[in-house]
């Protein structure tokens, strides 16, 4: 018996060792230029390629350099509403925009997700205190509210070996009693108005709140329903706000880390 | 029983509403009883208003065996005898129906509210009184030692809204009630009264893990209705998309049972597999969900020949680093002795309730949309159903290990042999007084897109049956006589959608 069970030991150890040296356990990198997000990734919009300092839409020069091109009446983007669908780009008030593959677009406020341009004020750090407090140890609990179920399947990605949101010492917890803040997923659904206020409560001060996705930001593709409300209520202040439908895991990280003032793991 | 009571349709073909049986509401629930007797099952019972007084009832069923749908349609006052009492199958469809509609199914056993909100369907006559959840108790059991616990709508893990309530004998759960509606968004309204470049986003967003599945059905429909012919081509990016979203969903479900039976490697393993997956999918549509892909008249994105050969490379990886990881979770002792005899559902509850999709397949009913009613590129490509026996969480692990293993086969046949031509043809307006049903298996199962238009090509009717709507009371009946611990494994192994159920 005692072989047996060494034997099945052994085998054991030697299934796990083949399988785990058949595995690359690359870390998603946060850089801008290595992401390696493919080319058709739906990233922050803008308006007209620049190509070097002169704007150009559909390839012909405006005729003015980027920077004027940029401060000229272009329509504004709503980050917060968009869903990134490939129609959204295709001509705005006859100006041509394109997604880029920039995947950076957390804000800290929602007036930040307002672009006239392309260019967005990126999150900045929270104020000494708080990252004293959370800059190294941050727990959040997940409340999903009238969602989809997108935005959470990409938190939970967060915890996996790639993007690996532990090595910052971020954390999902099980309790709201155990967390430093919500992250809030969805639309607001009536039925689960209660439930978002009575968990929000439940966290300790002081607390953080993230609105993530389009949905928690402005009720995204439900904001005409007459079902939820059409986003976070305004009781409850938000800290980070991160686009997307639902955002790249790497939006996400790179929200939180911004948000904690680590920007330094982000290589610029 | 006479078939006259049941128009025969077929998957994504279009019918004329007039030509559907419209019988008396006895005549309805007799045809719906002996139907169901003779090997068919509901796929979807609905209302739609017909006048400001009466409501339309539509039944659609499905015979898997002869690859059949019926439909058949019944006028009712807001007081109707129940079909419930004669038609098992019905119970829940007659709850939303009572929710969504107003009606009064008289003699039904328990007209508890699914989501909780008001009648959005309601004939404009009909008078409404507020129905509160609070009125309707939870089950309870009586009994020396039985205590109650109630989980939810916020849980523990990264997972959506709802709430469970066991009543259990020390670890013994007796029953398990599911309440539910917290995702609750008022999707069928919006598909409804949304334009149609505003409602394919929705349909998009019912499940944000089968979006694939739910666009494909939806523009199934629209497609239909609008007789828009996808090319060859664009069928068969649909069905590689398709396959790609259930390997992603199927490697993520064997990731998150092997962490509930804390197996922490396989955990990890497929936890990266299911990620290269969704990246496969952004590689061709943009959005690691196949957002923005799927559009009615085909698709937006092609797949290039420099494409194709990245993505087949790619997929060939796959395979090559998945079959170890299942090995090991298979092949595991102590995974299987936690796998085994957990949650069982058989194949008589099964057939009796409908369930569909791999819950129906880990008990020996071989169901399967692709097989059964074959639409788009599976009536060239046939990917055998695969199916288990002993409707545990091991029989559900290893149906989902073996399509993870077809589906990857499928994928690597049609990219060698991706059919020429354009991806993306018009897709008009859509014919006056039609019904369709568009049937698709996502990785859950069944799942029903029902549109009817009305006089004007407007649509009338969208109805929306995510296989979760038919697979949660499958929870319910596995979960007596286990232990209250493992539920979440439980839970995990049927990993149904909330959002679907809600809409």
């Amino acid at each position: 018996m005692a072989f047996c069970r060494k034997v099945v030991a052994e085998t054991l150890v030697f299934d796990y060792l083949r399988a785990r040296f058949g595995h690359r356990f690359t870390r998603a990198s946060l850089g801008p230029n290595d992401s390696g997000l493919p080319v058709r990734f739906r990233g922050r919009p803008v308006f007209a390629q620049l190509h070097g300092d002169v704007a150009t839409v559909d390839g012909t020069p405006v005729g003015e350099t980027a920077s004027e091109h940029r401060r000229r009446d272009l329509p504004i983007i709503d980050l917060g509403r968009s869903v990134f669908a490939p129609e959204e780009t295709q001509r705005l008030d006859g100006q041509a925009a394109a997604f880029t593959q920039d995947y950076r677009m957390a804000a800290s406020s929602r007036n930040a997700l307002l672009t006239s341009g392309g260019e967005i004020e990126l999150a900045h750090a929270l104020d000494r205190k708080m990252r004293r407090l959370l800059g190294r140890s941050l727990r959040l609990r997940l409340v999903a509210a009238g969602s989809c179920g997108g935005c959470e399947a990409e938190l939970a990605a967060l915890s996996n070996v790639v993007f690996d949101m532990a090595r910052f010492g971020i954390q999902f917890v099980a309790s709201p009693r155990h967390a430093d803040g919500i992250v809030i997923a969805g639309a607001v659904s009536e039925n689960m108005r209660d439930a978002l206020e009575k968990t929000y409560e439940a966290v300790p001060d002081p607390k953080i709140v993230v609105a993530v996705g389009a949905c928690a930001i402005s009720g995204g593709v439900f904001a005409e329903s007459k079902r939820v409300l059409g986003g976070v209520p305004s009781s409850i202040p938000v800290d980070l706000w991160i686009p997307g439908c639902p955002p790249h895991p790497l939006t996400m990280l790179d929200g939180l880390l911004r948000l904690l003032g680590r920007a330094d793991h982000l290589k610029e | 029983m006479s078939t006259h009571a049941l128009l025969t349709l077929y998957n994504r073909r279009c019918v004329s509403v007039a030509d559907i049986p419209l019988l008396e509401v006895e005549e309805f629930a007799a045809a719906l009883a002996s139907s169901i007797a003779s090997g068919w099952r509901i796929v979807s019972l609905f209302g739609v208003p017909e006048d400001t007084r009466a409501l339309r009832l539509c039944a659609v069923l499905a015979n898997d065996d002869r690859g059949l749908l019926g439909a058949t349609c019944a006028l009712v006052r807001q007081e109707y005898p129940a079909l419930s009492t004669s038609c098992r199958q019905a119970v829940r469809f007659e709850r939303e129906i009572a929710e969504q509609c107003g009606a009064i199914p008289t003699g039904h056993p328990s007209l508890k509210p699914l989501r909780r909100h008001p009648p959005d369907h309601a004939p404009s006559a009909w008078t409404l009184p507020p129905k509160n959840r609070e009125d309707f108790p939870f089950d309870v059991v009586h009994g020396d030692e039985v205590h109650e616990v109630a989980v939810g709508p916020v849980h523990a893990g990264i997972i959506e809204p709802g709430h469970f309530r066991f009543n259990a004998h020390g670890e013994e759960v007796l029953s398990l009630e599911i309440m539910l509606g917290y995702q609750h968004r008022g999707v069928e309204r919006l598909l409804e009264g949304s334009e149609r470049g505003r409602a394919v986003l929705v349909a998009e967003s019912i499940a944000g893990d089968t979006v694939i599945g739910h666009t494909g059905a939806f523009c199934g429909a629209i497609e239909a209705l609008a007789r828009s012919h996808k090319t060859p081509r664009a069928q068969t990016i649909r069905g590689i998309a398709l396959e790609l979203e259930r390997l992603a969903n199927h490697i993520g479900d064997l990731g998150a049972l092997s962490g509930d039976v804390a197996y922490q490697s396989s955990a990890a393993f497929f936890g990266r597999l299911r990620g290269e997956c969704l990246n496969l999918l952004m590689t061709i549509s943009g959005n690691r969900y196949g957002r923005g892909l799927i559009r009615p008249g085909g698709v937006l994105f092609d797949i290039p020949p420099t494409m194709t050969s990245e993505v087949l490379r790619r997929v060939e990886r796959l395979r090559e680093e998945v079959r170890p990881v299942a090995e090991l979770l298979f092949e595991n002792a102590s995974v299987q002795s936690r796998f085994d005899g957990v949650g069982v559902v058989s194949a008589e509850q099964c057939r009796a309730a409908g369930y569909v999709g791999v819950v129906a397949r880990s008990c020996r009913v071989p169901v399967d949309v692709r097989h059964d009613f074959a639409y788009g590129v599976y009536r060239y490509a046939q990917i055998p159903v695969a199916t288990a026996w002993s409707g545990d969480v091991y029989a559900r692990a290893i149906v989902r290990w073996l399509e993870v293993q077809r589906s990857m086969e499928f994928i690597v046949e049609q990219l060698a042999a991706l059919p020429r031509g354009e991806v993306l043809v018009d897709c008009g307006a859509l014919r006056p007084s039609e019904l369709v049903v568009a049937l698709e298996e996502g990785w859950r199962g069944e799942i029903a897109h029902i549109v009817m238009t009305d006089a004007g090509g407007h649509i009338r009717r969208h109805k929306v049956v995510d296989p979760s709507f038919h697979n949660w009371s499958a929870l319910s009946a596995a979960m007596p006589g286990n232990q209250i611990s493992d539920f979440p494994l439980c839970n995990k192994s049927f990993n149904l959608s909330y959002a679907g159920h809600d809409l």
